[in-house]
């Protein structure tokens, strides 16, 4: 349909239908956009324009990831260090003694029985198990043969311990030459002695093929080992260690002082309840079982001792980083209040200005995360070598700080986005631009 | 007939004040498509404001202004975005070129707000870079540009998109008179292709070669004849 157009005043009295606003202005308005590869675009651009500015802005922020990432990393390290070395001695090792009684006197036996080491390797998680008893010589000393030498002291004050066969694996050791006894050399009351390489060295034994034989009083014993070295109980290396079955035969042995036991990983709390019912069903309360403090305590005592003082400084660094990216980013909007006219009159809408400079300053953030993130696991790694510790992380720790970046440069962008989104066109344009 | 490019009816605007400065006062004015329009007057006489009006860059306190036929009162500050993305091409007075993106970049930023395809958005920047007659310049850096140049880089810009109206602030104000020369030139050529233009400018030799001549004084806005001068 052709019509002509009518005079700009008959228009106001009597609009046109292109007029009305309710119905066809919606199909002839075309919507502004700002697609999200667009968006990641201009952001790209924006912060690789200036690399150097964009590395000292972030630089606050990956101070701060960095240092919390390096402070979780090394009090985890750390812990687990503490760990490590509880689980190899002492968080596998229980060990069960006769119990304080009220009215206990010489004569009272001892409320462990000599089949301790078959009570308890019985027990799920027993690993090993022995006694460990000392012996009354009656004051007897030590000696090899019978030598005459004049200058030379060749008896000594040795201590001897009864022991089950159980307890050489008990405390770990390790046979430099010959064996243990057995279970055999312990019920036929065999006079057989293990020496610990101190005892050895005293009384002159370096060797076991020429059968040699040691005295404790009047006493005579085969050595048939001696000790390289133990984990536990290292007293058994100044000592002549001899069967349980010796012991009573000959040194009228009474009872059972100590029992030692090596657990499986975890089992300590477990086997420190059982091991009592186990050797003294009647009365377990004779029984005190020495058990090793819980790791996970241990850990968390660390961790939390490390952690508090380095997070509250991580934090404050964290703080600074915020301060910094939203220091920059304003000036920043300040700077381009010429680029931000121009949007607008391109066609950004206010939402689409807010939006980049957030994604600016998150996108700078994560950056920020990233970074730090690596340079605390580098902090982590190069003081656990140093140290010659395992580097321990948290697997979400370095997930967690890229994110933690971004956050914080989002938090950070609020402002100086809000300030760029409300810049108006109009003054914005009339600053001069290249 | 289709509707003109701009329409004005009794568009007023003031500013708050004591006492309130009446920068543009009830102008009514028609542009058709096709028209290439001078608005001149000296500084301070309202031209900027009726620009910042025409590219919906600011709302009138009263009257009526249509843009392509669409009432531009009732459309909110998105769809205002959404014409000047689509409608309105700016050139400006000090170029307002990015410095840190080539050319063709520069000319690529005006189809980042509209929702077209991303597809050979740079094939089309080329084409409207070579259009201004500077296909030879497309990976150049503002910085390498005389300003002349540069103004032409914007007007590619303002190119892109095919909008209806182009609106000029100024565009010589920063140019020497040869170089001035060759802008206008290429006004003409876009004129003679059929391109709407409005020219804002207190240059009478800029506003010469314009098809139309409107004139602004003390915000009031008044057309002169062809004879006029």
């Amino acid at each position: 349909m052709r019509w002509t157009w009518p005079e700009p005043s008959e228009l106001l009295r009597n609009p046109p239908p292109w007029l009305d606003r309710s119905t066809r202005r919606r199909n002839a308005v075309p919507a502004p956009g700002f697609r999200p590869a667009d968006l990641v675009g201009e952001v790209t651009t924006a912060l690789t324009a200036r690399p150097a500015r964009t590395m000292l802005t972030a630089l606050g922020t990956i101070l701060g990831v960095a240092a919390l990432v390096a402070t979780l990393g090394l009090a985890k390290t750390a812990g687990n260090q503490i760990v490590r070395q509880f689980d190899e001695l002492e968080a596998t090792r229980v060990v069960l003694s006769n119990a304080e009684r009220q009215g206990r006197n010489e004569t009272q036996l001892s409320a462990i029985p000599f089949d301790a080491e078959d009570r308890l390797t019985r027990l799920n998680g027993v690993e090993a198990a022995g006694t460990k008893t000392p012996v009354d010589v009656g004051g007897g000393l030590a000696r090899s043969v019978p030598l005459i030498d004049p200058q030379g002291q060749n008896e000594f004050q040795i201590p001897v311990i009864a022991a089950s066969p159980g307890l050489f694996d008990a405390v770990r050791a390790t046979v430099r030459t010959g064996r243990f006894f057995d279970t055999g050399h312990d019920e036929r009351s065999d006079a057989v002695a293990v020496l610990g390489p101190g005892a050895a060295n005293r009384l002159g034994v370096e060797r076991i093929d020429n059968l040699p034989a040691i005295f404790v009083g009047e006493e005579a014993f085969a050595v048939v080992g001696i000790l390289d070295d133990v984990a536990r109980e290292t007293d058994l290396l100044n000592s002549i260690i001899i069967p349980n079955g010796l012991a009573r035969d000959r040194f009228q042995l009474a009872g059972i002082d100590e029992v030692h036991v090596d657990v499986a990983v975890g089992a300590a709390d477990l086997i420190g309840a059982q091991a009592p019912i186990a050797l003294s069903p009647n009365e377990p309360g004779f029984v005190r079982a020495r058990v090793p403090p819980s790791p996970r305590a241990v850990r968390s005592t660390v961790e939390s001792e490390v952690n508090a003082l380095f997070l509250v400084l991580g934090g404050l660094s964290l703080l600074v980083g915020a301060i910094g990216i939203a220091n920059v980013t304003l000036v920043s909007v300040l700077e381009r209040t010429g680029e931000i006219g121009l949007r607008r009159a391109l066609g950004a809408t206010r939402g689409h200005i807010a939006g980049q400079f957030l994604t600016e300053s998150a996108a700078l953030g994560l950056f920020a995360g990233v970074l730090g993130a690596s340079l605390g696991i580098l902090s982590v790694v190069g003081v656990s070598a140093a140290r010659q510790w395992t580097p321990v992380l948290e697997p979400w720790l370095p997930f967690a700080a890229p994110v933690l970046g971004a956050i914080i440069g989002l938090v950070a962008g609020v402002y100086p986005a809000w300030k760029a989104s409300s810049i108006e066109p109009i003054t914005a344009l009339r600053v001069g631009a290249g | 007939m289709t509707a003109p490019v701009v329409e004005l009816v009794g568009l007023s605007r003031s500013f708050p004040g004591t006492p309130p400065v009446h920068a543009l006062r009830d102008a009514d004015l028609l542009v058709q498509q096709g028209d290439y329009l001078a608005i001149v007057g000296p500084s301070g006489s309202g031209k900027s404001t009726l620009l910042h009006l025409l590219g919906l860059l600011d709302r009138p306190t009263s009257g009526v202004y249509a843009l392509d036929g669409v009432d531009t009162a009732s459309l909110d500050d998105r769809e205002r975005a959404g014409m000047r993305a689509h409608r309105i091409g700016f050139v400006f007075q000090s170029f307002h070129l990015l410095a840190s993106r080539t050319t063709a970049e520069n000319v690529m930023l005006s189809e980042v707000y509209r929702k077209g395809p991303r597809k050979q958005r740079r094939a089309r920047a080329v084409e409207a870079l070579e259009r201004v007659g500077l296909g030879h310049r497309i990976d150049a850096m503002p910085t390498t540009l005389s300003g002349g140049e540069r103004q032409r880089v914007a007007v590619a810009r303002a190119l892109v998109g095919r909008p209806s109206l182009l609106l000029a602030d100024e565009p010589t104000g920063n140019l020497d008179t040869a170089t001035s020369e060759q802008i206008l030139e290429l006004f003409r050529e876009l004129h003679d292709d059929g391109l709407t233009l409005a020219v804002i400018t207190h240059d009478l030799e800029v506003a010469d070669v314009a098809e139309r001549r409107v004139q602004i004084r003390d915000g009031v806005l008044s057309e002169l004849e062809r004879s006029w001068r």
